[in-house]
């Protein structure tokens, strides 16, 4: 019967047809509803798909989903895209892009993601960002190909590549380009290519790339390429090491000297035994707490130069209450070091208890400015902004500092009032409140401590104990009364820290530091730079 | 009605009510329950929670009318986060209180230092956090997680859904880390994980330059392999670890972190943002779905007037061992300490993660284990979790010294550290 059988393909070939038609029309509706249920195995499936696609709407799906702004509407199961407004969220409709009004996590359901989904998503979105206008996008997509070769996106990079016309992006296409084409089965003579081109690269993600393929290359060839070129990389890695260990030794000798500089004059040059000195650093940071939430809860924009506005601030509380210390405790102590290491202790205790009762006892969070967020490259070696204004700050401290004590009256008198105190009493000099001056002028610097140190560290109650021991060590390592001795001392035990730790670890490293202090100290009692003359005495 | 007779009425009347009052006031002289948590020092930071959640639930307790038909009254000592002080806090609270009960302690070294006078003086403590396990004393209720209950679950999560390869085990330099890296590194090598592909890192208390640290794992991480750091850092070095991570641009889907030993607390003074996909493990979590944890998320945040305050695991497991206790004691009729330690095993109670807690004879408890990703709001996502709930296991299987040790403190064993290779009573360790 040829007529049904004729019928029958008719109606096959109809039936296929349509149901392709079919798929088509509902490919982004039901590819977004995919992304949204199953289990996490699932949903990488339809992340793949929906990239897929090639659907120009599916990038900033993709991208909500990996911030975890993609929502579902409770009330309609709509799949929406949130992103934060204030206190609430300004919704558009995923799949039409249209404005969907204002919705609060309380009446949406957001989509879970896990990191390797994220991972998987940022691959996808790289292939699909590759022609976009802005630079950066570009750039960004190159990066996450890099670092996660998909072989399918080759395609898509040569197309990009023959469009880019900034040639530094065009470099770093090449690169990723590089990193697809040795995750792929490309033929030998182009991973042997490709190899070369990354060990060119040199930084630490394509000796990953460089190794992985070392471990994992079938061809005799491709392996020893790799591994020559990882072993190359590497070398030129381990010269940038110790580039590295200087700048960390450098940054790490800027805390120290931060935490330190206060107690230079505090101990260094009235001789008092300040052990309430880390609480001063601690004031500090909670002034900048507080700072910060106010500006948070009335005046946002001003958040960025929330720092700068808690500096004086945080001076003038410690430095206030320093003066407040000196004159109701620490002037009955002088010339009795026993007795002022063992008030300022009880003191330190106080102060402490004072503000886990004010405060509470967890740690407050203090955010940091765009400007101290993130980091930048120098050659091989990553600069946190954070740590470099902290460098920045400590050496500008101390250069005020010096100003101060050598060219105002205030610095003549207390360098007077600290050599000799009957004669600069006999000049007319009245010691007692230069005396508060000094003391508040110390507890100061160190309230200037606290607001860089709660970037870098928690702010809780216990903040300053943890650098009282750091700064009386450096502080009689450089030599007590000698400001340039704790700049040295500071930097110098930065660093040897920093040399030691990766051979010794973070403990014995430690351990090591004092020890060499103690032999050192045992050797010059009076520390690297002993004060000479008469004021010695 | 001549007078007399109204006096005289009125003084039976008023003879009775004495009497009853008298009885009653016999009756329901409060039991008292030690909380021994440090409210000064270093560990007032992660302790004052637990005293605060010990009073709220004793609150709760007295409202519905306490237990055998008593009140409760807590006795709160400050042992200040000195080691010895625990232990004569504890003596105070046994001896001159006569508390039924003790809730306490945070540090392992605040436990070992308590533990022989809770064995001298046959007291109750309820352990609530996680540790290292190697121990089982039939005094101490460990509410917490034993290493099975946290760290292996999260390596397996790692190894099958990351397909993590290579291991960074980062710790501060103390008993806990470095018990539970111990037993980790033993698990990983018996998954067939070499030597080479494992980096021990251990730091002292409050670490704050993390810069060559961070390095180091970054170093670690370029190998080719995907890299995972399995972190047992005590709670005041994370916060500088976790900014130092985000300033170095190390992402969680790079390089994932995995902590034991950060919850909602520690990360309460953090940004979140540059650490969303962080892992941690417990076996809570406050962004739990379910009525029981939802009521007592409200409740506690009535109860400290803070709209804001959040939950964590190590106050979970006060609520698990104060229900356990309540529970026993009914069961025992008594406040007695060896009816109620008798009574404590098999108790079963509902947790806040939606199923049931039951005390084992080891005196750990069963508990589902949970694997949460930071959110940039502070909190985690729940992104796996074991299918069934853990028996927590005191004597480790991964360790040459403990894998033949069990502990069941029914009778006729009696033991806690019980030898199946010697059949023996009293192996290796306490």
């Amino acid at each position: 019967m040829p007529f049904l059988r004729l019928l029958a393909r008719t109606l096959l070939t109809l039936a296929s047809v349509s149901i392709a038609g079919m798929a088509l029309a509902a490919d982004l509706p039901s590819l977004v509803a995919n992304l949204t249920t199953g289990s996490f195995g699932d949903r990488e499936t339809a992340v793949g798909a929906l990239a897929a696609s090639g659907d120009a709407r599916a990038a900033p799906i993709l991208e909500a989903l990996a911030a975890g702004q993609l929502y579902i509407r409770k009330s309609d199961s709509v799949v929406v895209i949130g992103k934060p407004d204030a206190n609430r969220l300004a919704l558009t409709e995923a799949i039409s892009g249209k404005p969907a009004g204002q919705g609060s996590e309380a009446e949406l359901d957001r989509v879970r993601v896990n990191n390797r989904l994220r991972g998987i998503i940022e691959a996808a979105v790289g292939s699909l960002t590759l022609m976009s206008p802005d630079p950066r996008v570009r750039r960004g997509a190159a990066d996450s190909l890099l670092k996660r070769p998909d072989p399918a996106a080759l395609a898509a990079l040569d197309a990009a590549i023959a469009a880019e016309k900034d040639p530094r992006i065009k470099a770093v296409f090449g690169e990723a380009r590089a990193a697809v084409v040795l995750a792929s089965d490309s033929p030998k003579p182009q991973k042997l290519e490709a190899i070369a081109i990354l060990r060119d690269r040199g930084d630490r993600d394509s000796l990953s790339i460089l190794q992985g393929a070392a471990n994992s290359a079938s061809d005799a060839d491709v392996k020893a390429a790799a591994n020559a070129a990882a072993t190359s990389v590497r070398q030129t890695l381990a010269a940038w090491e110790a580039a590295q260990n200087v700048w960390y030794g450098i940054s790490l000798g800027s805390v120290l000297l931060l935490a330190a500089i206060g107690l230079a004059i505090t101990f260094g040059t009235m001789g008092v035994i300040n052990m309430a000195h880390g609480e001063m650093v601690m004031l500090g940071a909670y002034t900048t707490f507080v700072v910060q939430d106010i500006i948070r809860t009335s005046a946002p924009h001003l958040f960025d130069m929330s720092l700068v506005i808690a500096l004086p601030l945080a001076f003038l509380v410690a430095g206030g209450i320093g003066i407040v210390i000196e004159r109701t405790i620490i002037r009955f102590l002088y010339g009795r070091p026993l007795e002022t290491l063992l008030a300022t202790w009880g003191l330190s205790l106080v102060l402490q208890q004072a503000v886990r009762s004010i405060f509470g006892p967890s740690n407050r969070e203090v955010g940091a400015p765009s400007w101290m967020s993130g980091f930048f490259q120098v050659g091989q070696i990553t600069v946190t902004y954070g740590r470099l204004w902290i460098v920045v700050f400590a050496l500008a401290v101390f250069a005020t500092l010096i100003l101060l004590l050598r060219k105002t009256p205030l610095g003549l008198y207390m360098r007077a009032v600290t050599q000799n105190r009957p004669m600069a009493s006999a000049m007319g000099i009245r010691t007692p409140r230069v005396d508060a001056l000094t003391f508040g002028l110390g507890s100061g610097i160190a309230g200037l401590a606290g607001v860089a140190l709660s970037q870098i560290d928690n702010v809780s109650p216990n903040l300053g104990q943890g650098y009282i021991i750091d700064s009386f060590m450096v502080v009689v390592f450089g030599g007590v009364g000698n400001l340039f001795g704790t700049l040295v001392g500071a930097t110098a035990l930065g660093i040897v820290n920093k040399f030691l730790e990766p051979y010794a670890g973070a403990v014995l490293g430690k351990i090591l530091v004092l020890v060499f202090i103690i032999l050192f100290i045992q050797r010059r009692p009076r520390g690297l730079f002993a004060l000479k003359g008469r004021s010695v005495e | 009605m001549k007078l007399g007779s109204i006096v005289r009425t009125g003084l039976v009347a008023a003879g009775l009510l004495a009497g009853a009052a008298g009885s009653a006031f016999a009756q329901g002289a409060p039991i008292k329950v030690g909380i021994l948590h440090s409210l000064s020092g270093t560990m007032a930071i992660s302790e004052t929670t637990l005293k605060d959640v010990m009073l709220m639930l004793i609150e709760e307790q007295n409202k519905k009318g306490g237990v055998l038909g008593r009140k409760l009254e807590a006795v709160v000592v400050d042992p200040a986060s000195n080691w010895p002080l625990f232990a004569e806090k504890a003596r105070e609270l046994l001896q001159k209180d006569k508390v039924a009960a003790v809730f306490g302690c945070w540090t392992s070294v605040s436990r070992k230092s308590v533990l022989p006078v809770f064995e001298e003086l046959n007291g109750i403590l309820f352990y609530p956090v996680q540790y290292e396990g190697e121990e089982s004393s039939r005094n101490v209720f460990y509410t917490g997680a034993a290493p099975n209950q946290q760290a292996i679950p999260a390596v397996d999560y790692l190894m099958e859904n990351e397909k993590v390869q290579r291991w960074v085990l980062a710790g501060t330099d103390y008993v806990y880390p470095r018990t539970t890296n111990k037993i980790l590194e033993a698990y990983l090598k018996q998954k067939g994980v070499k030597q080479e592909d494992i980096l021990i890192n251990y730091t002292p208390f409050g670490h704050s330059d993390w810069q060559s640290i961070v390095a180091d794992i970054k170093k670690f991480g370029s190998a080719g392999k995907k890299t995972a750091v399995v972190s047992t850092i005590n709670g005041d070095a994370n916060v500088p670890f976790y900014k130092e991570l985000g300033n170095a641009g190390i992402k969680a889907k790079d390089i994932p972190v995995v902590a034991f030993s950060v919850g909602e607390e520690e990360l309460a003074g953090v940004d979140t943002k540059p650490l969303v996909g962080h892992l941690a493990a417990w076996n809570y979590f406050q962004s739990v779905k379910n009525p029981s944890n939802e009521s007592f998320i409200k409740t506690w945040q009535t109860f400290t007037k803070n709209p804001k305050r959040v939950t964590n695991d190590p106050m979970e497991a006060h609520v698990i061992g104060f229900q356990m206790w309540i529970e026993a004691v009914k069961k025992a009729g008594t406040t007695d300490a060896d009816a109620v330690i008798d009574a404590l095993i098999g108790i079963a109670v509902p947790n806040l993660s939606g199923g049931y807690s039951a005390m084992m004879p080891n005196h750990h408890i069963t508990k589902p284990v949970l694997i949460g990703e930071i959110q940039g709001n502070g909190q985690f996502d729940v992104v796996w979790q074991t299918s069934g709930l853990v028996v927590g296991d005191e004597w480790s299987d991964y360790l040459p010294d403990s894998k033949d040790l069990i502990s069941d403190w029914r009778k006729p064993l009696n033991c806690g550290n019980f030898n199946v290779a010697t059949g023996k009573c009293g192996g290796k360790g306490k």
